[in-house]
Order: C-alpha cells, then structure tokens, then sequence
C-alpha cells in the first residue's frame, strides 16, 4: 500500500495505539467487562424469575430498556447519515472524523436491538418473527429495517477499512501474529491497484448512498413502532421526521464527545482541530433548533388543541409534580443549551461546545423517556388501579444494571476498536491544513481519473 | 322509596321486551340457557337477583359446574366457528358492581384475583354527569389495532368476530398491549401459579388454559363454551342480568335469563359503542344507564374496602348519598 506523506505521517503517528493494549485500556477494559456481568446476572434474574422483576407492568408496558433502544439505535442511524454525508461531500475536513461516526453506527446497531430482545417476554421464541412473519405489523418492518441497516452499516464501515487494513499489514507492526493475520484476511488482497481501487471506490460511494435513506427510513419505522398506534403523544404525523431528526441530533452530540475524547486520550489535536469543534458545533446548533421547532409543533398543537388525553399527557409533562422538572431538562439542556453555547462566540471552544454536547446527549436519553413513558401512564380509560407500581412506572435495578451494561458495552466496542485499527482513517486522509486551501486549485481525485491512474 | 321506582322501571321494560324473547328464543338454536341441569338439589341456597329485580333462591346445584370442554385445533381456533358473529351487549342500566362478574371470570379461566381480564370502573363522562358503573372486557373489535400490530400473529381475528391470542407463538413484545387503547390485555409478569392439574392441561388459544408465562392474554368471550352452546360465565354469574350475550347474524343475544332481539334492544335502548370515534369498531355494545335499577352509591358502598379504594376519586360523591 502506497501512502503519501501526510498519511504516512497519520499512520507513524498513531501506529503505537494499535501496536499496544496498553495498561489504561486494560483497566478500562476490565471495568467494562465487569459492568457488562452486573447486566448479566439482572438477565438471569430476569429470565428465572419473568419480568416481574422490572418496573414494566400492564400500563407500562415499555420501560428503561425500549428507551435505551431508541437512544442507541437513534446513535447508529446518526453515524450513518454523518459519515455517508461526510464521505460523499468534498470537504477535507470531515475525512478524519468517518471513523468515529462508523463506529457508532455498528455498535449501536448492535446494543440497541439487544434492548428489544431484552424487553421481550419470551426470548426464547424469537424465530416466531421469521417463521410466523406478519408483514401489516410496524414490528415486522422495524425487523426487517434493523437487520437491513445492520448489514450495510457493517459493509459500508468494512469497506472504508480495507484500505486501512493493507496498510496495517503491510507496516511491519510489533504486534503478535494472530494479529498480522487477521490484517491480512481483513485486506482482502488489496493492494492498491486501479482496478482494486476503482471498485473500492464505487462500492463505497454506492453505500453512502444506500445508508443515508436507509437511515432516514428506518429512524421513521422506529418512529412508528409509536406513531401506528392511537395513544396520545404518539399518534403524530410529525413521529418519523422528530424521530430522525432527534437521531441525528443526539449522535452529532455524541460524536463530538467521542472527538474529544479521543483527542486528549490519543493526542489527535492535529486531526481533530478546534475547527471541527467549530463546525460539527454548527451541525448540532442548526439541528438543535430544528428538534427545538419539532418539539414545539408537537406540544404546542397538542395544547392548543387541548384534546381530552392529549391536554392530561401535556399536563403530566408540564406539571412539577409529574414530569415537569424532566421536560425543562430535555429542552433546556437539550435544545437551549447547545444553541447558546455554539451560538456564542466567547464559548464556541473545543470544551464547552463537548460539555454542551454530552449534556445534550443525556437530556435527549431523558427526552425519549418523556417519549415513552408519561404516555404509557396516559391510559385512555382510569386505570382504578390500587397497584401503585401498575399506575406509575419506576425503574428497577436490574433495569439499571443492564442499561449500564449496554452503555459499557459501547464503550468497550470503542475501546477494543481504538486499539484495533486507527481511530483517524489513515488511508482515505488529506491534509485537512494543506488540502482544504489548495482544493479550489486542484480538485480531488474523482471516479474518471483514480481509474486511469 | 327510590328503589322501587327503579325496580318498577326495570318490570316495565322486561315486559316490553319479554314478546320479543319468546320469538327469539324459538330462533335460538345454539345458545341454551343453562339453568337445564339435572343435578340434586345440595340445600345450599344462593340468592340472585332477576333482571326484574326480584331477589330468587337458587339451589347451588343448579349453577354451572362445566368442566372445560374439548379442545379444539389450532388451526379450528384460528378459523372460529362457521356462520357465528358474537356480540355482546351490556346494560350499564342495570350494573351495580356486584363484581360477580369478575369473579366467574377468574374461577373459568383460573386466573388469580389480581388478573382482571373483566374490570369494571366508574366512570363519569364529565364533572356534572352522573357517574355509572362500566363492565369492561375485550371489546373484540372489527378493526383491532391489537390484531394490526402484532408482528408474529398470535392475536388475530376470527371469523365469528372473536379476537384470541395463541399464547404459544406470544414473543411477548407487548406491542398490542401498547396499541390496545382500552387496556385490555394483561401480561403475565411472572410465571402463572396454577395447580398441577390445570398445568398440565393441554393448551389451546380457545380455552387460554394453562396461562404462560412472558405472554399476553386478555378475556376471550369463552369460544369453548360458546361451541357447546354456553353462554360466558361472566354473563351466567351476573345476578341483574347486565350481560347479554349472543350471535349477530341470528340477531339473538341472552343474558341467561331472557332472550332478546340484538337490532331491536340496541333499537329500544339507544345502544352504542364505547369510543366510537377511535374507529376500532368494537363488537361490544353499551346500553345507556337511563332509568338506572340501582343508584350507583350502592356498588360503592357494598364493595369491599379495597375495592372502594379503587374509586377514591369519586369518594365525595358516593359516600355523600349514603
């Protein structure tokens, strides 16, 4: 594999973080595991005992783990419109930064529909959906979306990497040979040839192309999995676009966290400059004031309206002894706060725009919350219930445990990734300094003329 | 002195509709009361009360004691039973959440008191109107957005109108319990404690024995009894005769102790569906409670105080009548 000097620079500079667990990871690593067999005992406990032992009851039906399924699976359709965008469009800047959105996309595809499996009364029986198939269900679509999704987010962030894994190979790395191999298998043969490349290349476009309307439709039969349904705050025109929108949103939030994580960990800040703080910090105020504008139609029609359960969820959401202090939350934190910090000049740096975004993160986690469960509560006969736990949903810890878990287990992708391949894309790389001044001059390299060369 | 009034309109309108049972019930082939039984009076007396109104002792051995029937096919509980359309009818009129209801439900389908696959609630439409009490089941709709969410087929509609859940194909997802906008189905949390016997039953959607666990199940309108000709328990044990239930294409519903004209009680009593806006077209019809029997406070305050506990909200209005 042949690498220009910027990239062999790239590749020089992160060559250790692959060569090496390192003792750091290794803790991480181990603490991570430990969360996950916490989550997993709660399974257990789940599976001998039923699930009674969650908060979910016959109101409620859908708790903790339907909402960590939308959050995670929001992130993944995020990566996916993100690094199909930035692969597609001409601007240097975003090159470093595909991985970390492709990461994102696998894992959560991943994490997210083990939540869907964890809130399935019987596990045990989940062929029924391949053998017994009912195609009118939003379910079935939800299936067929994810299974879907999670092939081509897998293709489309193998495919970036092959480059990546010839290079690997083929540089001499001090690492064990199990290691050597796998880079080999994983490279395909790649070698750098015209042929070779032009393929890639075509292949890669094709799937940036396929995810970013794969993404935009399977956030909006997520979407509804709810709005199908004809329970107040649910039943919404406006379910699939707030779905996607608020999916994008929260992983470009994520993302910037995970960027600047990376670049005080690995010491990237030649790759990840402040001026992608400054623009993904953009992406996320233009998208935080769309979400903001979606939230407001969406309550605001709701209450003026003033229809029988809509106005007793509204009430629910804006009354202080109900939801009310998580509702300003979500969008306090969630819209408001991002738009200031990106929109004022004085605070539009690296660390507050991360700060503002890991707020946003979470705040959008209590949002889907807000989704889910005060409409659950917002039964459209009385519930007469004297069951307290049947009238008000409240998490258990085994709820807890596993939500943890899944958090770990993304983390820990990220870990095990991070050591595993280059968290900057080495091969795919220009010179984000160089480059983006020169690209009016000499425009990059497009399908005609990588194939002749 | 109330009292009487109410009971006095409650004669009136059986006798209307008393001509009307006798040409129907000659039409009702499978439907048989099932007051037919055989058995040896046993002494132990129990009181009902008729839907006239007057209270009648009734030897305990002449209750029903089925046990459950044969069970049929899978593939015969997907299909119903040819040429029915059951329905039911229930006369809010005549309810005073004697809960008696609730109970045969639970017995029939041994599911332990806290499983209501039958509830009744107060409800009070606004703050001036009068509260009445609301037998509520599976309302069994034309369009269920139940059967429409399910995304393996367990819940699914009958020819006969019925919608069953096969609890061996459940993935217990609970998506029809999310879509359901009545609240009906009840899940099983925990595995169901059954005695031996009825677990070792053999499974079948119609009868919904023995219960599973990580499934749903909600009221069934007991398709098992209805093949023999039986009527639901809940209808059977009803003691003002609030239930009626029936076939809509032989145009006969029975409350087991009269049987009537579906068209025509709908016709006389304004019948109506519950919610008929949501556009699920329910197969459960409602009787307004007009010329009620009972004053309402009565189901209050003959409940037993958990019960009362229920309607805490409506304390001031139930208890101040007393």
């Amino acid at each position: 594999m042949e690498l220009n000097n910027y990239q062999q620079e790239a590749f020089e500079y992160q060559r250790k973080n692959i060569e090496k667990y390192g003792k750091r990871a290794w803790g991480w690593t181990i603490f991570y595991v430990l969360c996950i067999l916490v989550g997993l005992y709660a399974l257990y406990l789940q599976i001998a005992k039923g699930h009674g032992v969650t908060g979910m009851r016959d109101n409620v039906v859908w708790g903790l783990f339907i909402v960590n399924f939308i959050f995670f699976i929001g992130l993944s359709y995020a990566g996916a419109i993100i690094a199909g965008l930035l692969h597609l469009s001409k601007v240097t800047w975003g090159k470093p930064i595909i991985r970390l959105a492709q990461f994102m996309t696998l894992v959560s595809v991943i994490i997210g529909p083990i939540f869907i499996l964890l809130c399935v009364g019987r596990f045990d029986r989940m062929h029924h959906l391949f053998i017994y198939p009912r195609i009118q269900s939003p379910l079935t679509w939800d299936v067929m979306a994810v299974i879907t999704f999670f092939v081509g987010s897998v293709l489309f962030l193998y495919l970036a990497l092959i480059k990546d894994f010839a290079v690997y190979r083929d540089a001499k790395l001090n690492i064990p040979k199990w290691k050597q191999k796998l880079y080999k298998v994983l490279a395909l043969g790649y070698r750098g040839a015209a042929s070779q490349k032009r393929h890639l290349i075509i292949s890669q476009n094709l799937m940036a192309v396929i995810m970013i309307p794969l993404a935009i439709m399977v956030a909006s039969i997520l979407s509804w999995i709810f709005g199908m349904t004809l329970r107040p705050g649910w039943h919404s025109t406006i379910f699939g676009p707030y779905f996607v929108l608020g999916a994008v949103y929260s992983g470009c939030g994520l993302l910037i966290v995970a960027m600047w994580f990376y670049r005080k960990l690995y010491k990237l800040d030649y790759y990840f400059t402040d001026k992608h703080f400054t623009y993904l910090g953009y992406v996320m105020l233009i998208l935080a004031a769309g979400y903001g504008y979606f939230t407001f139609s969406e309550y605001f029609t709701d209450w003026f309206a003033s229809e029988k359960w809509n106005s007793e969820l509204i009430h629910k959401l804006f009354s202080t002894s109900e939801y009310g202090w998580w509702t300003l939350f979500a969008n306090a934190a969630g819209i408001a706060l991002p738009i200031a910090i990106v929109a004022i000049p004085a605070t539009r740096k690296p660390g507050p725009i991360t700060i503002a975004a890991f707020i946003m993160v979470i705040a959008m986690w209590v949002k889907r919350y807000l989704i889910i469960v005060p409409t659950l509560e917002t039964t459209l006969l009385p519930m007469q219930d004297t069951r307290t736990e049947y009238v008000k949903y409240a998490a258990t810890w085994p709820e807890w445990a596993l939500t943890i878990a899944g958090i770990a287990s993304f983390l820990l992708f990220f870990t095990v990734m991070s050591k595993f391949v280059t968290v900057v894309p080495v091969s795919g790389l220009e010179d984000t300094h160089t480059v983006h001044e020169q690209h009016l001059l000499h425009p990059e390299p497009t399908l005609e003329n990588t194939s002749k060369a | 002195m109330k009292q009487e009034e109410v009971n006095d309109k409650g004669r009136r309108d059986f006798l209307k509709t008393a001509a009307l049972a006798t040409v129907a019930a000659t039409a009702c082939g499978s439907l048989a009361c099932s007051c037919n039984s055989k058995k040896a009076p046993v002494s132990d007396k129990v009181k009902l009360l008729s839907p006239t109104g007057e209270i009648v002792e009734i030897d305990s051995a002449y209750l029903n004691h089925e046990e459950h029937m044969a069970i049929v096919s899978k593939l015969e509980a997907r299909e119903g039973i040819a040429g029915k359309k059951f329905v039911m009818v229930v006369d809010l009129a005549k309810c005073k959440n004697a809960r008696s209801c609730v109970s045969a439900c639970q017995k029939w389908h041994y599911r332990p008191k806290e499983t209501e696959w039958l509830t009744v609630k107060l409800l009070q439409d606004s703050d001036k109107a009068a509260p009445y009490w609301f037998p509520k089941q599976c309302f069994h709709c034309d369009n269920p957005p139940c059967v429409k969410v399910c995304p393996v087929d367990a819940t699914y509609k009958r020819q006969d109108g019925i919608v069953l859940i096969d609890s061996d194909r459940c993935i217990g997802c609970k998506f029809c319990m999310a879509a359901c906008p009545y609240s009906t189905r009840v899940f099983n949390w925990d595995e169901p404690e059954l005695s031996l016997d009825i677990k070792n039953l053999a499974y079948s959607p119609e009868t919904g024995i023995p219960a599973k666990v990580g499934t749903v199940e909600k009221c069934d309108f007991c398709p098992d009894r209805a093949r023999e000709g039986l009527l639901p328990p809940c209808v059977e044990a009803c003691p003002n005769g609030v239930f009626y239930f029936g076939d809509e294409n032989e145009d006969t519903v029975s409350n087991g102790l009269e049987t009537v004209s579906f068209t025509q009680l709908i016709k006389d009593r304004s019948g109506y569906r519950f919610m008929e806006d949501l556009g699920t077209k329910p197969r459960v019809y409602y009787l307004p409670p007009k010329d009620r029997e009972f004053p309402v406070e009565k189901g209050y305050q003959d409940a037993d105080s958990a019960i009362k506990e229920r309607f805490k909200d409506f304390k001031d209005i139930l208890e101040a009548k007393e």
